[in-house]
């Protein structure tokens, strides 16, 4: 199946007409995200796969060490995606891009958590272990996790990984943003204190969108004139500057809507102070009593249940 | 009332029910795979298809087609039609087997069975799955409570524990008598309660998918999905009913209820051709029909769901002989069962697509032991339920 843009966003502009019809101004619904939190700037066009990050991330993490450190060139066959044992991935593309020479370019792409700033997972989590917090991190609290995997099949980027080899205590393993680091005074994320060619830019979003701005404005020809991640789902914390189509480095093409809204929005309409149960109930009362007046009660009560 | 219901008092161990104990052996020797080698060793399922048939069928379907406990309790006891009280009971078991072994089923699936009870603790009012959670929980409590008035009519007065138990004979006896006794006052209050919480994660279970937008095909993904989840499963109910009541009267060679099956399915067409119209006014307001033609397995899924799940039964419910035919109505009940069945596995399993890696998803044959499992389980112990406890009618010959 191939969802066109232009039929995702039909969908979606109808989602979100039902939903404003749905709800009472009172509970429009509101973005969650923090303030001014953290990001990362990814510039593909400075990648050059050295897979640096992917070590410093392990590092950090206590994960195990990446699969072939060292060798940056089978690694590249397979398209890898972040598993239960590795955070960050690189991976490499030919975009039918070509040298002076007629040579294809490969193109670098970092693969992460993206930090969403309304995450559909935090949204989902029936328990609420995960949580975004102000330094921008989507934080997991594994002692509050049940299992479910419902942030997996929220996750529109398909990040979080699942220990499903562990039969009685598997985690969500995922990307921290490096939490703890990043949120003492000039803390780096492994991946971005490490990067030799500056292709990770760490800072706060704010900023960091700044300097993308820029770079599209002073780079005429070398970028896609698109900030991946600052609009996408409502915006996330990293961001990518590409000069092939983000499709191609398999980001995905998403509608601007934040993922939660809509769910958010027909949850709360409907169950706010449980006004619709009890309502229900109210008429249940009024039918049972209404329909039910003729009979013996006694008799009838005896028998009701299970009868 | 003018039914009786009773122990069916036949023997137990038929061949069929030797077959359902060969397929719970197979399936236990699933589940201890499950939990010494991990969900990973059992299934095929990948951090890009986290949900495979343990969440589509054992809960998702599970929930759906135990639809027929409260939609009878609602028909017979609340608005009153007390001519369908015959099939309440029967109704209320499968409803109340079928939510025990919905939760049976997510043990097996959560990663962390035994933290199950920590949304009782930690809330997160934002998650469709905690509500869901909630519903169900309150839900089946409320199902066994329903349930004592039928333990209590078996054994009141005549509790005879042997040996040393004895002694508690009369406690044990007094207590039955007393909830009986309290919940013959109150039980209108849990019925009602059954009936809402029953609407509310019914419903519920459908804004499941709302928050991956991306992930689900167009053709199921709707803002309407949580109310063609309550429709379809209302739809469902009393189809649910006439496919059982019909399989257990053919089995324990009863009765046929005909005269009370056939008009309950004459208000399923109004049930199930408002379910219809919604789902095909989506498809038009949302321009989804533009996928109808264009071959993939996805949109194939969707018209035999439609087509065959409900179209087709609902035209055969249109025809008044088809509805007085034993073998009509149940194949027309048989069709409407089949197609929630084919709407829950599309919702989770067909219509998921994980956009960024390639992920064809087929059921491990281990997978597939343990649903089929749970299934034999559940029906073994209906069998044992209706046989030593007073739920299905009793023959005429019998009671008159």
């Amino acid at each position: 199946m191939h969802i066109t843009r232009r039929h995702f966003f039909r969908f979606m502009g109808a989602a979100g007409a039902s939903a404003a019809v749905r709800t009472p101004s009172a509970h429009a619904w509101q973005s969650k995200a923090p303030p001014d939190p953290f990001g990362c700037l990814v510039d593909l066009t400075r990648c050059v796969g050295c897979r640096k990050c992917e070590e410093a991330c392990a590092t950090v993490n206590d994960l195990p060490e990446p699969e072939r450190v060292n060798c940056q060139c089978t690694i590249f066959e397979k398209d890898r995606r972040p598993d239960d044992k590795t955070y960050t991935v690189i991976n490499r593309y030919y975009t039918g891009k070509v040298d002076a020479f007629d040579k294809p370019i490969p193109t670098y792409a970092k693969v992460q958590c993206m930090h969403c700033q309304d995450p559909a997972c935090v949204s989902a989590c029936i328990v609420g272990a995960l949580t975004k917090d102000d330094t921008g991190a989507v934080h997991y609290d594994v002692s509050k996790c049940i299992g479910c995997r419902y942030c997996m099949v929220a996750c529109p980027f398909e990040i979080p990984a699942y220990e499903y080899d562990d039969p009685i205590t598997p985690r969500v393993m995922k990307c921290t943003f490096c939490q703890e680091r990043i949120s003492k005074e000039g803390g780096l994320p492994g991946c971005a204190g490490i990067c030799p060619t500056e292709a990770l830019t760490f800072g706060k979003r704010q900023t960091l969108l700044e300097v993308a701005g820029k770079r599209l404005l002073e780079n005429p020809g070398r970028y896609i004139q698109h900030i991946y991640g600052e609009k996408e789902v409502g915006g996330t914390s990293w961001m990518y500057l590409s000069s092939v189509p983000f499709e191609a480095v398999n980001l995905p093409q998403l509608p601007d809507t934040p993922s939660p809204k809509l769910s958010e929005t027909i949850q709360h309409s409907l169950f706010s102070y449980l006004w619709s149960p009890v309502l229900l109930f109210g008429l249940l009362g009024a039918f049972m009593a209404r329909f039910n007046r003729g009979n013996d009660s006694k008799q009838n009560n005896a028998d009701k249940g299970g009868a | 009332m003018g039914h009786k219901t009773g122990p069916m008092n036949r023997p137990l161990w038929t061949p069929g029910v030797l077959v359902m104990l060969v397929f719970m052996f197979a399936g236990a020797l699933a589940v201890i795979a499950r939990f010494t080698g991990g969900i990973g060793y059992v299934t095929n399922l990948t951090n890009a298809r986290p949900w495979g048939i343990w969440v589509g069928i054992d809960v998702a379907t599970g929930v759906a087609l135990a639809a027929g406990g409260f939609t009878t309790a609602a028909l017979a006891h609340i608005f009153g039609r007390h001519y369908y009280e015959p099939v309440t009971r029967p109704a209320l078991l499968t409803a109340v087997l079928g939510y025990t072994f919905v939760v049976i089923g997510l043990l097996v699936d959560i990663g962390r069975s035994w933290a199950i009870w920590k949304p009782m603790f930690y809330w997160n009012f934002n998650s469709v799955l905690f509500e869901v959670a909630m519903c169900v929980m309150i839900y089946l409590t409320v199902l066994y409570i329903e349930f004592v008035p039928i333990v209590a009519e078996q054994f009141k007065g005549r509790i005879n524990l042997p040996g040393i138990l004895s002694k508690l004979n009369n406690p044990v006896d007094k207590t039955l008598q007393v909830a009986d006794r309290v919940l013959g006052k109150v039980m209108w209050i849990f019925i009602i309660l059954g009936v809402v919480l029953s609407c509310m994660h019914q419903s519920s279970l459908g804004s499941l998918m709302l928050v991956a937008p991306t992930k689900l095909h167009p053709l199921w993904y709707t803002p309407i999905l949580p109310l063609l989840f309550l429709t379809s499963a209302i739809a469902a109910g009393y189809p649910m009913v006439v496919f059982e009541t019909t399989l257990a009267t053919a089995s324990f060679k009863l009765n046929s209820e005909m005269h009370i099956l056939a008009p309950l399915t004459r208000i399923t067409i109004y049930l199930l051709g408002i379910y219809l119209l919604l789902k095909f006014g989506d498809m038009v307001v949302r321009g989804t029909w533009v996928y109808l033609l264009d071959g993939t397995y996805q949109t194939n899924a969707f018209i035999v769901e439609v087509l065959f799940g409900v179209m087709l039964p609902w035209a055969m419910l249109l025809n008044k002989t088809v509805r007085h035919s034993s073998k009509g109505l149940f194949t027309a009940a048989a069709l409407i069962v089949g197609g929630v069945v084919m709407n829950r596995i599309n919702v989770f399993i067909v219509g998921y697509r994980s956009p960024l890696s390639e992920n064809g998803y087929f059921p491990a044959p281990s997978e597939i032991l343990v649903t089929l499992g749970l299934i034999a389980a559940l029906m073994f112990i209906y069998r044992v339920v209706v046989t030593y406890l007073p739920v299905l009618q009793e023959s005429k010959e019998v009671s008159s």
